[in-house]
């Protein structure tokens, strides 16, 4: 059967491409889920004119701008600020109250993609009077995907749905009190990142870098294969205080993990746990 | 993923996509499917991200096979239905698990047929069966042609008895060898196909 043939030879491409990516640029795509990366190799195999994914190997050694475009589309999730909004509305109502118990309050979100997520919970946080007492520590290991999420610049036409989602998690205020309209684009107000720092990290390779009274990593983990989930929750669980809470994306959870048992579940639908050892 | 030795059936997976009125087409399918069918069956379907998941709990009401909702990683197993939560593109991993994504949308769409049809036919290759139902635009006629190419079965809905022909007609388009039939004849030819008699 030709197109099975044809099918592992492609494996056999992705990884030596991926290894190429690994020893030219230090990235280390190999624990990715393979499924959803190998739409994207096609597609950018497809973008660049080659006809095998091999033929990217030195297209991608030669050319770090080609690189940079390439490595932001592997990894880059789509979001918008409030996704899930009952997910939030949970965190008003059952999380904060237990980060008023700290004096200081940490907030690690992990894989922070292009910001939404950041401003959403910075505006909780402001509007629920903790947001001075809070560090947030915002990473992502993309640089240009960090800075535009520093720079807090939307497209206008997204501001609808964030804005019912605002509502929807029980805003108390309209979203517009947070940002700046000019033309086709919004500029979040300077003040909700008062208390943040973007840093890059990068959860395949780093270790931990502070400990934390909150996790959020919110549909990152569902690009990962089963050996780097469980490495990347081992690094949660060391990052995390006594206390400490962990918040995953709705449609990821710890079942099949090594840890599941160090965790209660707070909220099973959104996938809140918090540490118990 | 390796289905060819020995007696076992051609067959190792279905999966089956549809947008508007595709609810009700997915629901007469798979109600209509007996509690010994030996296949996972893999469903997604167009939908509102603010609609709630119960037409899974609706469905799993009235089908005999258990149906849930996939999560990631999930392994596939014999004789259940797996449905796309909404807002997340589906895929399969070549290992048969189920896998999630929130990547762009693909043809307007999150889930997207194409995206589950392509890795399916990625990792069951020959031994895959497609069906597209009805729907108002032209996704999965893209991937029913790679699982054509991969050597899977393809089945499309009639797009003179669809609620909305766009996609069954897009489908057919693009792969004009499917099989086109009616909803209760698709969920017969599944039984057909994927049941081995006297086992």
């Amino acid at each position: 059967m030709p197109e099975r043939d044809s099918l592992e030879i492609e494996e056999l491409e992705i990884d030596l491409l991926l290894e190429a990516i690994l020893r030219r640029y230090g990235y280390d795509f190999r624990d990715y889920a393979r499924a959803s990366l190998r739409r994207k190799v096609r597609q950018i195999a497809a973008e660049v004119g080659v006809s095998h994914v091999s033929e990217l190997v030195p297209r991608l050694l030669h050319d770090a701008e080609l690189f940079s475009n390439v490595v932001g589309n592997f990894a880059t999730p789509v979001t918008e600020m409030f996704r899930d909004p009952p997910f939030f509305k949970f965190v008003r109502e059952t999380v904060v109250p237990y980060l008023h118990t700290w004096p200081f309050v940490r907030i690690w979100m992990a894989g922070c993609a292009t910001g939404e997520e950041v401003y959403s919970l910075a505006i909780l946080l402001k509007e629920e009077g903790i947001y001075e007492r809070c560090t947030l520590f915002a990473t992502d290991f993309v640089d240009p995907v960090l800075r535009h999420a520093k720079e807090g610049i939307y497209p206008l036409r997204n501001m609808q749905t964030n804005s019912i989602n605002y509502q929807r998690a029980g805003g108390r205020g309209t979203l517009s009190d947070y940002y700046h309209a000019d033309y086709d684009s919004v500029i979040m107000d300077a003040g909700l990142r008062e208390n943040v720092t973007f840093a890059n990290h990068n959860l395949v390779t780093d270790g931990v870098f502070s400990e934390v009274h909150l996790i959020l990593c919110r549909n990152v983990l569902i690009y990962f294969n089963n050996t780097l989930q469980n490495r990347v929750l081992d690094l949660f669980h060391a990052s995390l205080l006594h206390g400490g809470f962990l918040a995953l994306g709705s449609k990821e959870s710890l079942q099949q993990s090594d840890i599941r048992d160090r965790f209660q579940v707070l909220e099973p639908t959104w996938k809140v746990y918090r540490i118990i050892e | 993923m390796n289905q060819q030795k020995g007696s076992s059936p051609r067959f190792a997976a279905v999966v089956i996509g549809g947008s508007a009125g595709g609810i009700n087409a997915v629901t007469t399918i798979v109600s209509a499917l007996p509690s010994c069918f030996p296949l996972p069956v893999v469903v997604v379907l167009h939908q509102s991200p603010d609609q709630p998941p119960c037409w899974v709990d609706y469905l799993d009401h009235l089908a005999r096979l258990p149906v849930t909702e996939a999560e990631d990683k999930m392994p596939l197993v014999a004789g259940t239905v797996y449905c796309a939560p909404p807002g997340y593109h589906l895929l399969l991993e070549t290992d048969g698990a189920l896998a999630l994504s929130v990547d762009e949308k693909v043809n307007f769409s999150r889930p997207s047929l194409d995206l589950l049809f392509s890795s399916a036919a990625d990792a069951f290759g020959a031994a895959l069966i497609g069906v597209v139902l009805t729907g108002a635009n032209n996704d999965g006629a893209a991937g029913l042609a790679e699982i054509a190419a991969a050597g899977g079965l393809t089945m499309v809905q009639s797009p003179c008895t669809a609620q909305w022909p766009t996609m069954p007609a897009a489908a057919l388009q693009a792969v004009p060898e499917a099989l086109v039939a009616d909803l209760e004849d698709i969920a017969l030819k599944l039984v057909e196909l994927c049941i081995v008699k006297g086992a």
